[in-house]
Protein backbone atom coordinates (compact mmCIF):
# COMPACT_ATOMS: atom_id res chain seq x y z
CA UNK A 1 0.00 0.00 0.00
CA UNK A 2 1.16 3.20 -0.92
CA UNK A 3 -0.32 5.78 1.08
CA UNK A 4 0.78 9.55 -0.51
CA UNK A 5 -1.91 12.52 -0.22
CA UNK A 6 -2.93 11.73 -3.84
CA UNK A 7 -4.01 7.80 -3.30
CA UNK A 8 -5.54 9.32 -0.20
CA UNK A 9 -7.63 11.33 -2.33
CA UNK A 10 -8.03 9.29 -5.38
CA UNK A 11 -9.06 6.32 -3.20
CA UNK A 12 -11.67 8.42 -1.91
CA UNK A 13 -13.02 9.44 -5.27
CA UNK A 14 -13.36 5.59 -5.86
CA UNK A 15 -15.02 5.52 -2.75
CA UNK A 16 -17.74 7.91 -4.03
CA UNK A 17 -17.83 6.58 -7.24
CA UNK A 18 -18.67 3.28 -6.54
CA UNK A 19 -21.55 4.38 -4.90
CA UNK A 20 -23.06 4.62 -8.26
CA UNK A 21 -22.75 0.90 -8.68
CA UNK A 22 -26.13 -0.96 -7.65
CA UNK A 23 -27.22 -4.22 -6.41
CA UNK A 24 -28.14 -5.82 -9.64
CA UNK A 25 -30.83 -7.30 -7.39
CA UNK A 26 -31.91 -4.15 -5.14
CA UNK A 27 -31.35 -1.87 -7.84
CA UNK A 28 -31.82 0.90 -5.11
CA UNK A 29 -29.03 0.36 -2.86
CA UNK A 30 -25.24 0.83 -3.99
CA UNK A 31 -22.66 -1.54 -3.30
CA UNK A 32 -21.22 0.03 -0.96
CA UNK A 33 -24.08 0.58 1.09
CA UNK A 34 -24.41 -3.15 1.11
CA UNK A 35 -21.28 -3.37 2.58
CA UNK A 36 -19.75 -5.90 -0.30
CA UNK A 37 -16.68 -3.59 -1.24
CA UNK A 38 -14.58 -4.41 1.89
CA UNK A 39 -11.16 -2.15 0.71
CA UNK A 40 -9.13 -0.44 -1.82
CA UNK A 41 -5.84 -0.04 -1.92
CA UNK A 42 -3.53 1.27 -4.42
CA UNK A 43 0.31 -0.32 -4.54
CA UNK A 44 4.03 1.30 -5.35
CA UNK A 45 2.98 0.98 -8.77
CA UNK A 46 -0.49 2.49 -8.97
CA UNK A 47 -1.85 -0.55 -9.29
CA UNK A 48 -5.93 0.10 -8.00
CA UNK A 49 -7.26 -3.13 -6.07
CA UNK A 50 -11.05 -3.12 -5.01
CA UNK A 51 -11.79 -6.07 -2.60
CA UNK A 52 -15.20 -7.58 -2.37
CA UNK A 53 -16.94 -10.21 -0.47
CA UNK A 54 -20.31 -11.79 -1.43
CA UNK A 55 -23.60 -11.71 0.72
CA UNK A 56 -24.03 -14.83 0.28
CA UNK A 57 -21.20 -17.36 -1.93
CA UNK A 58 -24.23 -18.54 -4.52
CA UNK A 59 -25.30 -15.36 -4.77
CA UNK A 60 -25.70 -15.23 -9.00
CA UNK A 61 -25.46 -11.40 -8.84
CA UNK A 62 -21.84 -11.32 -7.92
CA UNK A 63 -19.95 -11.20 -11.25
CA UNK A 64 -22.98 -8.63 -12.14
CA UNK A 65 -21.06 -6.20 -9.17
CA UNK A 66 -17.83 -7.45 -10.50
CA UNK A 67 -18.46 -6.46 -13.96
CA UNK A 68 -20.13 -2.91 -12.43
CA UNK A 69 -16.90 -2.00 -10.37
CA UNK A 70 -14.58 -2.91 -13.64
CA UNK A 71 -16.61 -0.31 -15.57
CA UNK A 72 -16.81 2.26 -13.07
CA UNK A 73 -13.16 2.28 -12.61
CA UNK A 74 -12.61 2.26 -16.39
CA UNK A 75 -15.22 5.44 -16.87
CA UNK A 76 -12.80 7.05 -13.63
CA UNK A 77 -9.76 6.55 -16.16
CA UNK A 78 -8.41 4.27 -13.36
CA UNK A 79 -6.15 2.36 -16.26
CA UNK A 80 -4.73 -0.81 -14.43
CA UNK A 81 -6.94 -2.41 -11.95
CA UNK A 82 -8.06 -5.42 -10.03
CA UNK A 83 -11.05 -6.66 -8.43
CA UNK A 84 -10.59 -9.40 -6.13
CA UNK A 85 -13.42 -11.54 -4.29
CA UNK A 86 -12.36 -13.06 -1.39
CA UNK A 87 -13.79 -14.04 2.54
CA UNK A 88 -11.16 -12.26 4.30
CA UNK A 89 -13.56 -9.57 6.00
CA UNK A 90 -16.74 -12.09 6.47
CA UNK A 91 -20.62 -10.12 5.30
CA UNK A 92 -23.24 -10.59 7.54
CA UNK A 93 -26.12 -7.63 7.41
CA UNK A 94 -24.77 -5.87 10.19
CA UNK A 95 -22.65 -4.25 7.24
CA UNK A 96 -25.21 -2.72 5.46
CA UNK A 97 -25.61 0.76 6.24
CA UNK A 98 -28.39 3.51 7.97
CA UNK A 99 -28.72 4.83 4.58
CA UNK A 100 -28.72 1.52 2.76
CA UNK A 101 -31.34 -0.15 5.43
CA UNK A 102 -33.69 3.19 4.79
CA UNK A 103 -33.84 2.87 0.80
CA UNK A 104 -34.26 -1.26 1.01
CA UNK A 105 -37.30 -0.53 3.64
CA UNK A 106 -38.59 2.40 0.86
CA UNK A 107 -38.01 -0.31 -2.04
CA UNK A 108 -40.60 -2.39 -0.15
CA UNK A 109 -38.47 -5.04 1.35
CA UNK A 110 -38.07 -5.06 5.40
CA UNK A 111 -34.78 -4.28 6.90
CA UNK A 112 -32.13 -6.57 8.88
CA UNK A 113 -31.74 -5.13 12.02
CA UNK A 114 -28.20 -5.36 13.72
CA UNK A 115 -27.03 -8.39 15.75
CA UNK A 116 -24.74 -9.51 18.00
CA UNK A 117 -22.35 -11.14 15.60
CA UNK A 118 -24.67 -14.35 14.37
CA UNK A 119 -28.64 -13.85 14.43
CA UNK A 120 -30.86 -15.55 17.05
CA UNK A 121 -34.34 -16.81 15.96
CA UNK A 122 -35.63 -13.45 17.48
CA UNK A 123 -34.00 -11.55 15.11
CA UNK A 124 -34.85 -13.50 12.07
CA UNK A 125 -38.10 -13.76 13.38
CA UNK A 126 -39.29 -10.21 14.16
CA UNK A 127 -39.53 -8.30 11.27
CA UNK A 128 -41.08 -4.43 10.72
CA UNK A 129 -43.48 -4.31 8.18
CA UNK A 130 -41.78 -2.21 5.33
CA UNK A 131 -45.48 -0.94 4.15
CA UNK A 132 -47.19 0.07 7.58
CA UNK A 133 -44.17 0.02 9.71
CA UNK A 134 -46.09 -2.49 12.06
CA UNK A 135 -44.05 -4.25 14.21
CA UNK A 136 -47.50 -6.74 14.55
CA UNK A 137 -45.94 -9.49 11.67
CA UNK A 138 -45.26 -13.21 11.43
CA UNK A 139 -42.53 -15.07 10.01
CA UNK A 140 -44.06 -17.34 6.72
CA UNK A 141 -40.68 -18.92 5.81
CA UNK A 142 -36.83 -18.14 6.09
CA UNK A 143 -36.58 -18.58 2.33
CA UNK A 144 -37.89 -15.81 -0.02
CA UNK A 145 -37.27 -15.37 -4.04
CA UNK A 146 -34.01 -14.54 -3.73
CA UNK A 147 -31.17 -16.02 -1.41
CA UNK A 148 -31.19 -12.99 0.97
CA UNK A 149 -35.09 -12.98 1.79
CA UNK A 150 -37.30 -14.54 3.71
CA UNK A 151 -40.94 -14.21 3.58
CA UNK A 152 -43.32 -12.54 6.16
CA UNK A 153 -47.29 -11.49 6.87
CA UNK A 154 -48.23 -7.92 8.61
CA UNK A 155 -51.06 -8.88 10.79
CA UNK A 156 -52.52 -4.88 10.61
CA UNK A 157 -52.24 -4.02 6.87
CA UNK A 158 -52.42 -7.81 5.99
CA UNK A 159 -49.96 -7.38 3.26
CA UNK A 160 -47.12 -10.17 2.97
CA UNK A 161 -43.68 -8.89 2.44
CA UNK A 162 -40.25 -9.63 1.92
CA UNK A 163 -37.53 -8.88 4.25
CA UNK A 164 -33.95 -8.64 3.98
CA UNK A 165 -33.16 -11.25 6.27
CA UNK A 166 -30.33 -10.94 8.96
CA UNK A 167 -27.65 -12.58 9.10
CA UNK B 1 0.45 -27.68 5.50
CA UNK B 2 0.00 -30.67 3.82
CA UNK B 3 -1.60 -30.23 0.18
CA UNK B 4 -2.47 -33.72 -0.51
CA UNK B 5 -4.51 -34.00 3.01
CA UNK B 6 -6.48 -30.66 2.73
CA UNK B 7 -7.30 -31.31 -1.02
CA UNK B 8 -8.83 -34.94 0.22
CA UNK B 9 -11.10 -32.81 2.49
CA UNK B 10 -12.15 -30.34 0.63
CA UNK B 11 -12.82 -32.37 -2.66
CA UNK B 12 -15.19 -34.55 -0.85
CA UNK B 13 -16.88 -31.26 0.35
CA UNK B 14 -17.24 -30.32 -2.67
CA UNK B 15 -18.68 -33.26 -3.84
CA UNK B 16 -21.26 -33.45 -1.40
CA UNK B 17 -22.21 -30.03 -1.29
CA UNK B 18 -22.57 -30.40 -5.22
CA UNK B 19 -24.80 -33.89 -5.46
CA UNK B 20 -26.60 -32.83 -2.51
CA UNK B 21 -27.56 -29.71 -4.02
CA UNK B 22 -28.83 -31.47 -7.12
CA UNK B 23 -30.97 -33.31 -4.84
CA UNK B 24 -32.25 -30.81 -3.48
CA UNK B 25 -33.10 -29.08 -6.29
CA UNK B 26 -35.64 -31.75 -7.86
CA UNK B 27 -37.87 -30.01 -5.64
CA UNK B 28 -38.11 -27.13 -7.62
CA UNK B 29 -41.55 -26.28 -9.02
CA UNK B 30 -43.06 -29.22 -7.83
CA UNK B 31 -42.39 -28.92 -3.77
CA UNK B 32 -45.44 -29.86 -1.82
CA UNK B 33 -46.11 -26.26 -0.98
CA UNK B 34 -44.94 -23.00 -2.51
CA UNK B 35 -43.11 -21.95 0.39
CA UNK B 36 -41.41 -25.71 -0.02
CA UNK B 37 -40.55 -25.48 -3.34
CA UNK B 38 -38.76 -21.99 -2.69
CA UNK B 39 -36.57 -23.03 0.29
CA UNK B 40 -35.36 -26.58 -1.37
CA UNK B 41 -34.75 -24.58 -4.56
CA UNK B 42 -32.87 -21.68 -2.55
CA UNK B 43 -31.05 -24.25 0.09
CA UNK B 44 -29.98 -26.04 -3.29
CA UNK B 45 -28.99 -22.65 -4.15
CA UNK B 46 -26.81 -22.47 -1.63
CA UNK B 47 -25.12 -25.73 -1.69
CA UNK B 48 -24.02 -24.90 -5.49
CA UNK B 49 -22.43 -21.96 -4.33
CA UNK B 50 -20.44 -24.04 -1.51
CA UNK B 51 -19.35 -26.80 -4.52
CA UNK B 52 -18.12 -23.97 -6.47
CA UNK B 53 -16.39 -22.01 -3.65
CA UNK B 54 -14.31 -25.22 -2.73
CA UNK B 55 -13.81 -26.00 -6.50
CA UNK B 56 -12.99 -22.79 -7.13
CA UNK B 57 -10.22 -23.09 -4.05
CA UNK B 58 -8.85 -26.07 -4.98
CA UNK B 59 -8.15 -24.58 -8.22
CA UNK B 60 -6.34 -21.45 -6.87
CA UNK B 61 -4.23 -22.96 -4.33
CA UNK B 62 -3.64 -26.77 -5.88
CA UNK B 63 -3.47 -26.16 -9.33
CA UNK B 64 -6.60 -28.97 -9.99
CA UNK B 65 -9.07 -28.22 -12.94
CA UNK B 66 -11.63 -25.46 -12.87
CA UNK B 67 -15.54 -26.07 -10.80
CA UNK B 68 -16.87 -27.24 -14.67
CA UNK B 69 -14.11 -29.87 -14.89
CA UNK B 70 -14.47 -30.91 -11.05
CA UNK B 71 -18.44 -30.71 -10.96
CA UNK B 72 -18.95 -32.23 -14.14
CA UNK B 73 -16.32 -33.86 -16.00
CA UNK B 74 -15.28 -36.48 -13.72
CA UNK B 75 -16.04 -40.39 -13.82
CA UNK B 76 -18.46 -41.72 -11.43
CA UNK B 77 -15.97 -43.40 -8.82
CA UNK B 78 -13.59 -39.53 -8.78
CA UNK B 79 -16.57 -38.38 -6.67
CA UNK B 80 -16.03 -38.87 -2.91
CA UNK B 81 -19.12 -37.35 -1.99
CA UNK B 82 -20.79 -39.51 0.53
CA UNK B 83 -23.58 -42.33 0.07
CA UNK B 84 -26.39 -40.35 1.43
CA UNK B 85 -26.37 -37.26 -0.66
CA UNK B 86 -26.72 -39.56 -3.99
CA UNK B 87 -29.15 -41.87 -3.19
CA UNK B 88 -32.61 -41.06 -5.20
CA UNK B 89 -35.18 -39.03 -3.28
CA UNK B 90 -37.72 -41.55 -2.24
CA UNK B 91 -40.14 -39.11 -1.06
CA UNK B 92 -40.79 -35.78 0.47
CA UNK B 93 -40.15 -37.65 4.22
CA UNK B 94 -37.24 -38.99 2.87
CA UNK B 95 -36.22 -35.50 1.53
CA UNK B 96 -36.52 -33.99 4.67
CA UNK B 97 -34.64 -36.41 6.82
CA UNK B 98 -31.54 -36.33 4.99
CA UNK B 99 -31.43 -33.20 4.84
CA UNK B 100 -31.85 -33.01 8.63
CA UNK B 101 -29.15 -35.47 9.10
CA UNK B 102 -26.61 -33.87 6.25
CA UNK B 103 -27.05 -30.16 7.70
CA UNK B 104 -26.57 -30.62 11.08
CA UNK B 105 -23.52 -32.60 10.13
CA UNK B 106 -22.23 -29.65 7.74
CA UNK B 107 -23.24 -26.94 10.13
CA UNK B 108 -20.98 -28.21 12.55
CA UNK B 109 -18.07 -29.10 10.11
CA UNK B 110 -18.17 -25.84 8.93
CA UNK B 111 -17.91 -24.59 12.70
CA UNK B 112 -15.16 -26.72 13.65
CA UNK B 113 -13.14 -25.29 10.36
CA UNK B 114 -13.41 -21.61 11.48
CA UNK B 115 -9.98 -22.86 13.27
CA UNK B 116 -8.58 -24.44 10.60
CA UNK B 117 -5.10 -24.16 10.09
CA UNK B 118 -5.77 -23.65 6.37
CA UNK B 119 -6.52 -20.00 6.38
CA UNK B 120 -8.32 -19.43 3.27
CA UNK B 121 -10.56 -22.56 4.27
CA UNK B 122 -11.41 -21.12 7.33
CA UNK B 123 -12.46 -17.92 6.29
CA UNK B 124 -14.89 -19.53 3.42
CA UNK B 125 -16.03 -21.74 6.16
CA UNK B 126 -17.48 -18.11 8.63
CA UNK B 127 -19.68 -17.20 5.88
CA UNK B 128 -20.85 -21.10 4.57
CA UNK B 129 -21.58 -21.63 8.40
CA UNK B 130 -23.68 -18.86 8.32
CA UNK B 131 -25.72 -19.77 5.44
CA UNK B 132 -26.12 -23.28 6.77
CA UNK B 133 -27.76 -21.52 9.76
CA UNK B 134 -30.79 -21.21 8.16
CA UNK B 135 -30.83 -24.14 6.28
CA UNK B 136 -30.65 -26.52 9.88
CA UNK B 137 -33.47 -23.87 11.11
CA UNK B 138 -36.05 -24.97 8.19
CA UNK B 139 -34.55 -28.48 8.36
CA UNK B 140 -35.46 -28.62 12.06
CA UNK B 141 -38.51 -26.65 11.73
CA UNK B 142 -40.08 -29.48 9.62
CA UNK B 143 -38.86 -32.26 11.16
CA UNK B 144 -40.73 -30.64 14.45
CA UNK B 145 -43.72 -30.81 12.76
CA UNK B 146 -44.19 -33.53 10.56
CA UNK B 147 -42.62 -36.25 13.25
CA UNK B 148 -45.62 -35.22 15.78
CA UNK B 149 -48.28 -34.26 13.45
CA UNK B 150 -50.68 -37.60 11.92
CA UNK B 151 -49.75 -40.88 12.18
CA UNK B 152 -49.13 -40.98 8.82
CA UNK B 153 -46.63 -38.46 8.55
CA UNK B 154 -45.14 -39.69 11.57
CA UNK B 155 -44.59 -43.05 10.31
CA UNK B 156 -43.09 -41.69 7.32
CA UNK B 157 -40.31 -40.05 8.87
CA UNK B 158 -39.93 -42.98 11.18
CA UNK B 159 -39.28 -44.74 7.94
CA UNK B 160 -37.23 -42.22 6.36
CA UNK B 161 -35.23 -41.74 9.88
CA UNK B 162 -34.31 -45.93 9.83
CA UNK B 163 -33.36 -45.94 6.01
CA UNK B 164 -31.33 -42.94 5.88
CA UNK B 165 -29.39 -43.32 9.04
CA UNK B 166 -27.00 -46.01 8.16
CA UNK B 167 -26.25 -44.00 5.06
CA UNK B 168 -26.10 -40.70 7.76
CA UNK B 169 -23.29 -42.72 9.26
CA UNK B 170 -21.55 -43.05 5.92
CA UNK B 171 -20.73 -38.88 6.46
CA UNK B 172 -17.87 -39.81 8.78
CA UNK B 173 -16.08 -42.40 6.93
CA UNK B 174 -12.71 -41.25 7.51
CA UNK B 175 -10.32 -40.60 4.45
CA UNK B 176 -6.67 -42.76 4.10
CA UNK B 177 -5.17 -38.94 4.77
CA UNK B 178 -7.61 -38.43 8.08
CA UNK B 179 -4.71 -38.37 10.03
CA UNK B 180 -2.70 -35.54 8.33
CA UNK B 181 -5.90 -33.48 8.45
CA UNK B 182 -5.95 -33.59 12.45
CA UNK B 183 -2.30 -33.42 12.80
CA UNK B 184 -1.65 -30.29 10.94
CA UNK B 185 -4.51 -28.70 12.57
CA UNK B 186 -6.33 -28.85 9.38
CA UNK B 187 -9.59 -30.19 10.10
CA UNK B 188 -10.57 -32.10 14.09
CA UNK B 189 -11.57 -35.16 12.38
CA UNK B 190 -14.41 -37.16 11.41
CA UNK B 191 -14.67 -39.02 14.77
CA UNK B 192 -15.14 -35.66 16.40
CA UNK B 193 -17.95 -34.50 14.01
CA UNK B 194 -19.89 -37.54 14.00
CA UNK B 195 -19.87 -37.21 18.26
CA UNK B 196 -20.82 -33.78 18.35
CA UNK B 197 -23.31 -34.29 15.54
CA UNK B 198 -24.98 -37.09 17.77
CA UNK B 199 -25.42 -35.43 20.60
CA UNK B 200 -26.73 -32.13 18.39
CA UNK B 201 -29.43 -34.44 16.73
CA UNK B 202 -30.75 -37.02 19.59
CA UNK B 203 -32.49 -34.20 21.25
CA UNK B 204 -34.15 -32.87 18.50
CA UNK B 205 -35.17 -36.42 17.17
CA UNK B 206 -36.68 -36.97 20.71
CA UNK B 207 -38.40 -33.81 20.83
CA UNK B 208 -40.14 -34.58 17.03
CA UNK B 209 -41.45 -37.76 19.11
CA UNK B 210 -39.22 -39.84 16.26
CA UNK B 211 -36.69 -42.61 17.69
CA UNK B 212 -32.69 -42.64 16.97
CA UNK B 213 -32.32 -46.08 15.31
CA UNK B 214 -29.61 -48.25 17.25
CA UNK B 215 -27.79 -49.49 15.01
CA UNK B 216 -24.08 -48.39 14.24
CA UNK B 217 -23.97 -50.33 10.91
CA UNK B 218 -22.62 -47.43 8.23
CA UNK B 219 -23.03 -47.15 4.82
CA UNK B 220 -19.19 -46.75 3.58
CA UNK B 221 -17.37 -46.47 0.26
CA UNK B 222 -18.28 -43.11 -1.07
CA UNK B 223 -15.65 -41.78 0.20
CA UNK B 224 -13.24 -44.01 -1.60
CA UNK B 225 -15.34 -43.32 -4.78
CA UNK B 226 -17.56 -46.73 -3.96
CA UNK B 227 -20.96 -45.62 -4.97
CA UNK B 228 -24.44 -46.81 -5.59
CA UNK B 229 -25.77 -47.17 -9.15
CA UNK B 230 -28.13 -43.67 -8.14
CA UNK B 231 -24.98 -41.65 -8.69
CA UNK B 232 -24.36 -42.97 -12.04
CA UNK B 233 -27.89 -41.83 -13.25
CA UNK B 234 -27.83 -38.71 -11.14
CA UNK B 235 -24.35 -37.63 -13.22
CA UNK B 236 -26.12 -38.87 -16.33
CA UNK B 237 -28.88 -36.35 -15.71
CA UNK B 238 -26.52 -33.37 -14.04
CA UNK B 239 -23.90 -33.47 -17.40
CA UNK B 240 -26.17 -33.72 -20.08
CA UNK B 241 -26.33 -30.58 -21.17
CA UNK B 242 -22.63 -30.33 -20.85
CA UNK B 243 -21.93 -33.76 -22.52
CA UNK B 244 -23.97 -32.07 -25.55
CA UNK B 245 -21.71 -29.46 -26.57
CA UNK B 246 -18.53 -29.85 -24.74
CA UNK B 247 -16.63 -26.64 -24.68
CA UNK B 248 -18.95 -24.68 -25.36
CA UNK B 249 -18.60 -20.90 -24.22
CA UNK B 250 -21.98 -20.28 -21.88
Amino acid sequence: MNMTPENIEKIKEIWQALKEVEDPEIPVISIVDMGIVTDITIDENGDVKVEMTPTFTGCPAIEVMRKGIEKKLSELGVERYRVELNYKTTWTSNRISEEGREKLEKFGLGRPESHEGEPRMEDIANARCPHCGSENTELKSVFGSTLCRSIHVCHDCRQSFERFKPV
Amino acid sequence: MNKEAAQELMLKMADDALIYGHRLSEWTGIGPILEEDIAFSSISQDKVGHAWQLYQLLEEDFGMPGPDQLGFGRKENEYKCCRLNELYTRDYAFALIRHFLMDHAEFIRYSLLRASSYEALAQLAKKVRGEIKYHVLHADTWVKKLGAATEESHSRMQAALNEAFPYALGIFEPGPLEQELIDTGIFIGEERLQSEWLDEIRPIIEESGLQLPATTDAAMGGRSGNHSSDLADLLEEMSEVLRSDPGANW
